[in-house]
């Protein structure tokens, strides 16, 4: 039920996202969402691909330095208090989320919310316990 | 005005006597005390008594900081700790690092030589010091500290930082000389300029700069802006600390090196090779008096031409021109000396990073300013990809770089490409 996700390490200098995004594209890679960690002097790109093992090596072999992260995606209704009905039961748990980022499906009538959990593993149990969509990774990066 | 006339105007013919016989008693006292010299002499096949002459010298091997460093702590030390009253010690982690140790009558010496240095530049115990050298490990302090008050001078141990409170204490207290880096000097003058106080309706009137390279703008627009007379004054910490030599406020030309109690020799730092006495070359230094780290053709990696022609103001000690060069690849950043070395021995240290880094100095205003870029490297970043992770490799570098070298640069991570566009892990755009 796990998703792999791409960090790459940017330096905050102009044209390096572009870098990123230009290898990316030459390898025909899909992008299904993203997010963008800054800090004063660097920045952490991070990725849900359509092919994580090629993105990983295209960006290696351009000179990136890239890792592979496991996190957790979570699909609830596209309305008001989709992402506080799990944040009340991850709470209850005592289950610490490092950090997220969120989509929309295609269809528009849910949202897909991407996790970073210290534990994943029981985290999932957890959501799946309390009846929330899982979406394993494989289902993910074909969206 | 001449602190110990007999000494600072000895004919050289008698100055020359007087280093062959304290060279002699330093080489037989090295040769059976530390084990070094009786290693390295053995192996060059001479005997300490062979050496006759100062022309005789170039015999005797070398002595260089990797030697000093492979000695770490106290390795070179020629008398027992019982006898050692003062350790100082230069930056750097453990193994990059120098130690140096006094005896009471080194930290004696040390304080005449000061004291012969402050009288050159026209002090005398009516005049107040202000010392913004910083006091500790590093000599600076300290040593001009026991000079002034050899002297009788009022001492004021401000050493370094807190500019505000300087500028006030230079006000209030009206010292009549100031002692520290020249660019600290230039970096206060800006405060005060800030603060709306004219440097040059301050009591100064003499300043006496030195632990960093200046040329001679500077010290002409530190003479301008504070309305005082700039003097050089040489040291190296190894040696003794400040007071190896000191400009003249009546020669104005260079720096009067104490020879009756250093020999000084300029060779050809490719070579090893002693050039004739006036060429451009690096220094090396034989201290002739000191008991607990006495050290014998020391090479000091300073470039710099030494001045043979008589000075008007009666010294008869031969003068070294102002140090604007290394033979080495050390730099000198904010008075500090740091070398390429001890910077990677801090990057190898953490655990994951590799020493690929770049190190940028500029000068923005008066103060230095320095950069440090450090590559993330594989391990590091496929292990976490995290942004805490790297926080705390940035934070533990940072501190690593203040305990151990006392700078505090400003950090960035960088992609490897980065660091691939030149091989120069020290770019230097300073125009000193
Ligand atoms: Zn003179």
């Amino acid at each position: 039920m796990k998703v792999e996700q791409i960090s790459v390490f940017l330096e905050n200098k102009p044209g390096s996202l572009e870098h990123a995004t230009r290898v990316m594209r030459d390898a025909s890679i899909n992008i299904r969402t993203l997010s963008l960690a800054e800090t004063v002097d660097f920045g952490i790109l991070r990725l849900i691909v359509n092919d994580v093992e090629k993105a990983n090596k295209v960006l290696k072999d351009a000179g990136f330095r890239v890792s592979k992260t496991v996190v957790v995606a979570v699909e609830v209704p596209d309305k008001p208090g989709g992402l506080h009905s799990i944040m009340e039961v991850l709470s209850k748990e005592s289950i610490n989320v490092e950090y997220l980022y969120a989509f929309v499906e295609k269809s528009g009538q849910n949202a897909v919310i991407i996790f970073r959990f210290d534990a994943p593993e029981k985290a999932i149990e957890v959501l799946m316990k309390n009846k929330f969509t899982v979406v394993p990774g494989a289902q993910l990066y074909e969206f | 005005m001449i602190y110990n006339e007999e000494f600072e105007t000895l004919p050289r013919e008698a100055l020359r006597a007087l280093q062959v016989k304290r060279l002699q008693q330093v080489l037989e006292r090295v040769y059976h005390s530390v084990g070094f010299y009786k290693k390295s002499l053995d192996t060059a096949k001479i005997k300490p008594h062979e050496i006759k002459s100062i022309a005789d010298m170039s015999k005797l091997p070398f002595i260089t900081r990797q030697d000093l460093q492979n000695n770490y702590p106290f390795g070179l030390f020629a008398v027992p700790m019982s006898n050692i009253v003062r350790l100082h010690a230069s930056s750097g982690t453990r193994g990059r690092s120098t130690v140096f140790g006094y005896t009471k009558r080194d930290i004696d010496t040390w304080s005449e030589l000061m004291a012969r240095s402050l009288a050159a530049a026209g002090l005398t115990k009516n005049d107040i010091i202000h010392n913004a050298f910083e006091y500790g490990l590093f000599t600076g302090g300290l040593g001009f500290h026991y000079g002034a008050e050899k002297i009788g001078a009022s001492v004021i141990p401000m050493s370094g930082g807190n500019s505000k409170r300087q500028i006030m204490i230079l006000q209030d207290f009206g010292p009549t000389a100031i002692c520290c880096t020249p660019s600290y000097a230039l970096h206060l003058a800006e405060e005060g300029k800030a603060l709306g106080i004219d440097m040059k309706s301050l009591k100064l009137r003499v300043g006496i700069f030195g632990a960093e390279p200046w040329s001679k703008a500077i010290s002409a627009e530190i003479e301008k802006t504070f309305g005082i007379t700039a003097l050089d004054l040489f040291g190296l910490s190894e040696v003794i600390g400040p007071g190896m030599a000191m400009e003249c406020l009546e020669g104005r030309n260079g720096m009067h090196i104490y020879e009756d109690h250093f020999i000084v020799e300029t060779i050809n730092p490719q070579t090893g090779e002693v050039l004739p006495e006036g060429e451009e070359g690096e220094l090396v230094f034989t201290t002739l008096t000191k008991e607990a780290f006495p050290l014998v053709r020391y090479r000091s990696g300073d470039v710099s031409r030494l001045i043979i022609e008589p000075c008007r103001c009666g010294r008869t000690h031969i003068k070294m021109e102002r140090v604007l060069k290394r033979s080495d690849d050390m730099l000198i950043v904010r008075g500090i000396n740091i070398f390429p070395s001890q910077i990677e021995a801090i990057l190898t240290a953490i655990e994951g990073l590799e020493p690929q880094y770049q190190l940028i100095v500029d000068r923005a205003g008066a103060l230095d300013s320095l950069e440090l870029h450090v590559e993330v490297s594989d391990k590091i970043f496929s292990n976490s990809g995290g942004v805490k992770e790297l926080q705390k490799i940035e934070k533990r570098i940072l501190k690593d770089m203040k305990d151990y070298l006392g700078i505090a640069p400003n950090l960035r991570l960088v992609e490897p490409s980065t660091l691939k566009k030149t091989d120069a892990k020290i770019i230097d755009k300073r125009r000193i």
